[in-house]
């Protein structure tokens, strides 16, 4: 009995509304007016705890004072966001107009639940110039050839290292993946108490780092007949090599669930030599009131495997309008000033790395970032490949299933048997998330 | 026709005061039925439906009817469903009895009046006033095995540092620790309640009777409280059962990399926030009302069977 009939989405819609306490409420199509008078309009707008987001919410009252349209902003941790979403949008909430959204986490899910308004025509119009946006993250807010979201938020895998440790070494910045090693090892044996190397190591948070290895490494995620792809030799060096670069060369006890937040404060505290982690987060290691070790942090770009240097250029965050949302008018407005070309600038020069080409060819937006690091930038966004974790619509399941081999190998366990493991349930998996 | 129309009028006034007169219980009970049926019965039922349902990745995508593949699929999951069974059981079970222990002996010491008492209570009292999710946080960054302040202690005694929360062999027994730590002085205040309440006369019958303190406490005291400690019993212990804040403020989603600290409840919530498998935690969570209504009820035919 085939239950996708209207009696049942009405009853699902309806329990779930019982269930939140929401109005469901629908617009009735995704026409945008660009040109509306929307003042008087109030939009909700939820942001998660981002340095995009707190730079941006002091430029709003600009775009209430232009338009006559309210912002209400919900700020949010990046789960508690998730879990809101999942919640309200299953109950076809229209409390929320605009969302801030992660395109490889929940794009497709999202686009393929028809939670996203369609923005395929409007960021096509001259002014808002959508072929200026780098195509990678550009791909990213895309779904079966239409628009869902505008990129925010751009980031590339990017090496920092402890300047100090380095030249007492006697070391060069490590070009290669080899050499990095070597580095880590080096300085770990002549400074017991510091790291060689430190990054996530939680299951799914240690993913999207651990993809730098992998790719540059000659593995991949999926193979190109859709099959799981870690079972390669490429991939299981790959994973060996992480779990080595984290295990090996440290004194300390490894604490198993750090994502960015727990291993950038090991590396704060000057407790490590080298970190690869995401370049949009780049204030954290050099800001004097985070970091003790910030006057001796250096960037590099990503050091090259077998493969070359193949760290990932991904649109981390992006603006999508909510499909049930009745100010879709207002919304679109907001996101056409938000990623606008001035707003863009602006952001850049704050720190935010945004997804906007002529951002970055400003060169007094750019002014403020450290040499090394620009440099790292755009050689890592020359090399970078548009993808951090499987592109997969059961984004979550997909990570832990990958991410297990990187747990074994940092605990020091059989990385073979492990991958084994991993492949044959990432096979499967991937036969149902394509149903 | 007037008149007749005026003590229609009256009749149906009249009518309507005499019904709400004999449905009295009804008419004060209406918002309250109406109230559970909204808030209990209809997420309930809503709960049911889909766990019957293949439902995922959105409640409002096409799905189909599976009747009770998803109960089967979880009864014969020996990978997360079983170990989290166990771990559910575990917690609870190891929470409460020291809860228990602890809680008594908090009592006992609290029972006689002291100088500095009201001060002592309050300071026993602190923990049930924090926030699972604060507490659960607090706790993260003490237990942490680099930077923490647990280990930084024992570093003073010359013990080396304990991995706590990060080795999945202590991570579930040091959560036992930390609920037993914020919900002892629950247990305490319950059972110090039903001390109070206690008569001093079996306990002098007893003295006098020549038994010393040790026989007085197991059997006279606790006999005597027996319905306290029962109700204590009833309610933490089904609190403990879906206990999820610290868990997840401490371990994060799907209770850790290893799944170390996946209690029911932490399952459930990954299956459905993490996984959007409707269907698969719908049943998960119909299983574990079920196992909460079992433990009710076990509870209470023991409460029954020892009052009469």
């Amino acid at each position: 009995m085939k239950y996708g009939s209207k009696t049942a989405r009405v009853l699902a819609v309806a329990s779930a509304v019982a269930l939140t306490g929401a109005l469901v409420s629908c617009s009735g199509g995704s026409d945008v007016d660009e040109n509306a008078d929307v003042s008087g309009e109030t939009i909700r707008v939820t942001l998660v705890n981002h340095v995009w987001t707190e730079a941006f919410k002091d430029l709003i009252p600009e775009f209430e004072k232009e338009t006559g349209v309210t912002v209400e902003v919900t700020q949010l941790a990046e789960d508690q966001l998730s879990d809101q979403y999942n919640v309200k949008l299953n109950a076809g909430t229209d409390e929320i107009d605009v969302m801030m959204y992660r395109p490889l986490q929940e794009g497709k899910l999202f686009a393929d639940n028809g939670y996203l308004a369609d923005l395929t025509d409007l960021v096509n119009s001259d002014e808002f110039d959508w072929s200026d946006f780098q195509d990678g993250p550009a791909s990213l807010t895309t779904y079966q050839d239409a628009v869902y979201g505008v990129p925010i938020i751009t980031e590339r895998t990017v090496l920092a290292y402890r300047k100090d440790l380095l030249e007492a070494a006697g070391l060069d910045v490590p070009q290669t993946l080899e050499e990095l090693e070597t580095a880590a090892a080096t300085i770990h044996e002549q400074n017991p108490d510091v790291a060689g190397y430190i990054g996530r190591t939680g299951k799914s948070a240690a993913v999207t780092q651990f993809s730098a290895f992998l790719f540059s490494s000659g593995g991949k995620w999926i193979n190109d007949d859709g099959t799981s792809a870690i079972g390669s030799d490429e991939a299981r060096g790959a994973y060996e090599l992480y779990g080595r670069l984290i295990h090996d060369y440290t004194d300390a006890t490894i604490n198993p669930e750090m994502s960015w937040a727990e291993s950038f404060a090991v590396f704060q505290q000057g407790q490590a030599a080298f970190i690869a982690d995401a370049d949009s987060l780049y204030k954290n290691l050099i800001d004097p009131e985070q970091s003790t070790v910030a006057d001796q942090v250096g960037f590099a770009a990503f050091p090259a495997g077998s493969a070359g240097s193949k760290p990932y250029n991904v649109a981390s965050w992006a603006l999508a309008i909510n499909e049930t949302s009745a100010h879709k008018d207002a919304a679109w407005q907001f996101i056409d000033w938000a990623a606008s070309k001035e707003k863009t600038i602006q952001m850049t020069e704050l720190g935010v790395t945004g997804a906007r080409t002529s951002a970055w060819a400003d060169e007094s937006a750019i002014a403020d970032y450290p040499a090394d690091l620009l440099e790292a930038i755009k050689i890592n966004g020359e090399n970078g490949v548009g993808q951090d974790r499987p592109l997969v619509i059961q984004v979550a399941q997909a990570r832990e299933i990958v991410g297990d081999p990187i747990t074994t190998a940092i605990s020091g366990g059989d990385v073979n048997a492990s991958v084994d493991a991993a492949d044959e349930a990432f096979n499967a998996f991937l036969v149902e998330d394509a149903e | 026709m007037t008149a007749l129309h005026t003590a229609d009028s009256v009749g149906l006034g009249e009518r309507l005061s005499r019904w709400a007169d004999r449905h009295r219980k009804w008419v004060f009970a209406g918002p309250a039925i109406g109230f559970t049926v909204l808030l209990l019965a209809v997420p309930l039922g809503w709960t049911l439906f889909l766990s019957v349902t293949d439902s995922k990745r959105s409640v409002r995508r096409a799905f189909d009817f599976n009747g009770i593949e998803n109960y089967l699929g979880a009864l014969t999951d020996f990978e997360r469903f079983w170990p989290s069974v166990g771990r559910t059981a575990y917690f609870t079970v190891a929470a409460l009895v020291f809860e228990l222990i602890f809680g008594m002996i908090i009592a006992l010491l609290l029972w006689k009046p002291f100088r500095g008492q009201g001060f002592i209570r309050t300071v026993v009292l602190l923990p049930l006033v924090a926030t699972p999710v604060a507490v659960g946080m607090m706790w993260r960054l003490l237990f942490e095995p680099n930077i923490g302040f647990v280990n930084e202690m024992l570093s003073w005694v010359g013990i080396p540092p304990q991995p706590w929360l990060a080795d999945p062999a202590t991570s579930l027994t040091t959560l036992v620790f930390v609920d037993i730590w914020q919900w002892t002085p629950m247990v305490a205040l319950i059972l110090l309640a039903g001390l109070t309440s206690l008569s001093d006369e079996p306990q002098e019958a007893a003295r006098v009777d020549g038994a010393n303190d040790w026989q007085r406490f197991w059997y006279v005291t606790v006999p005597l409280m027996r319905p306290v400690i029962v109700a204590a019993v009833l309610l933490r212990g089904i609190d403990a059962l879906k206990t999820f804040d610290i868990l997840y403020a401490t371990k994060g989603k799907g209770g850790g990399s290893s799944h170390d600290v996946e209690t029911l409840n932490v399952y459930a919530y990954g299956l459905s926030f993490d996984y959007n498998e409707y269907g698969l935690a719908s049943a998960v969570l119909i299983l574990f009302f079920l196992i909460i209504l079992a433990v009710i009820w076990v509870l209470q035919m023991q409460r029954k069977g020892r009052d009469s």
